[in-house]
């Protein structure tokens, strides 16, 4: 039980590591975005829940609970909300890109800055 | 279930990895093309403290450390909301 914990520890904190990689290795914002929330949450989430099984009582449960309700279930209502703004910006999709789903749907600001 | 026991490698290991993370994403948060990788490196970073102030708790053995991640998951959070919602309306005036 002890080696299976820390393997998992190890593996939360890996998941980590690989959403900071993937936030410097992707070619655009968007796909920045998608890997730092995603992964990141994620690995946050696997320690957190690691942490309420080591302790083991109700309250620390509560506690884990409530952290994990504030950040898996919010982290992705503000990567869509940083898209948007990005999205209404005028930051440039990757040329790779095959699809603009949004293009004409919302208003965008006229002039392009940074 | 109450007495499960990390190893001294493993919790060496995670923290190494997550200090890397830290450095990662200080590197985007630096030299970062536009503003909004900036902001979306702030949130990662706040991810990292949060973990890190988890395999603190475990260290320790100490539970108050875990209240120190509620408290940064919700500042985080409101403020991606804020910088989003002001970045939309900068120049609606």
């Amino acid at each position: 039980m002890n080696l299976l914990a820390s393997i998992i520890l190890i593996i939360g904190a890996a998941f980590t590591t690989i959403a900071a990689i993937g936030l410097i290795r992707f070619p655009d914002f968007y796909t920045r975005m998608h890997a730092a929330t995603k992964a990141g949450a994620f690995g946050g989430t696997i320690i957190l829940l690691l942490c309420a099984f080591c302790f083991g009582t109700l309250k620390i449960t509560l506690i884990v609970l409530v952290n994990i309700i504030f950040f898996y279930f919010t982290a992705p209502v503000a990567a869509h909300m940083i898209a948007r703004s990005a999205y209404i910006n005028r930051i440039k999709q990757w040329k790779g890109g095959k699809a603009d789903e949004l293009e004409g749907k919302i208003p965008l600001k006229h002039t392009h800055k940074d | 279930m109450g007495d499960l026991q990390i190893f001294p490698w493993a919790l060496m290991s995670a923290y190494v990895l997550l200090i890397s993370a830290l450095g990662i994403s200080t590197w985007r948060l630096i030299y970062g093309p536009s503003l909004f990788d900036r902001v979306v490196a702030m949130d990662l970073i706040s991810a990292v403290v949060m973990c890190i102030a988890a395999v603190f708790a475990l260290e320790t053995q100490n539970p108050v450390f875990l209240e120190i991640s509620v408290a940064i998951a919700v500042v985080t959070f409101l403020g991606t909301i804020a910088f989003a919602r002001y970045l939309e309306d900068e120049e609606e005036e």
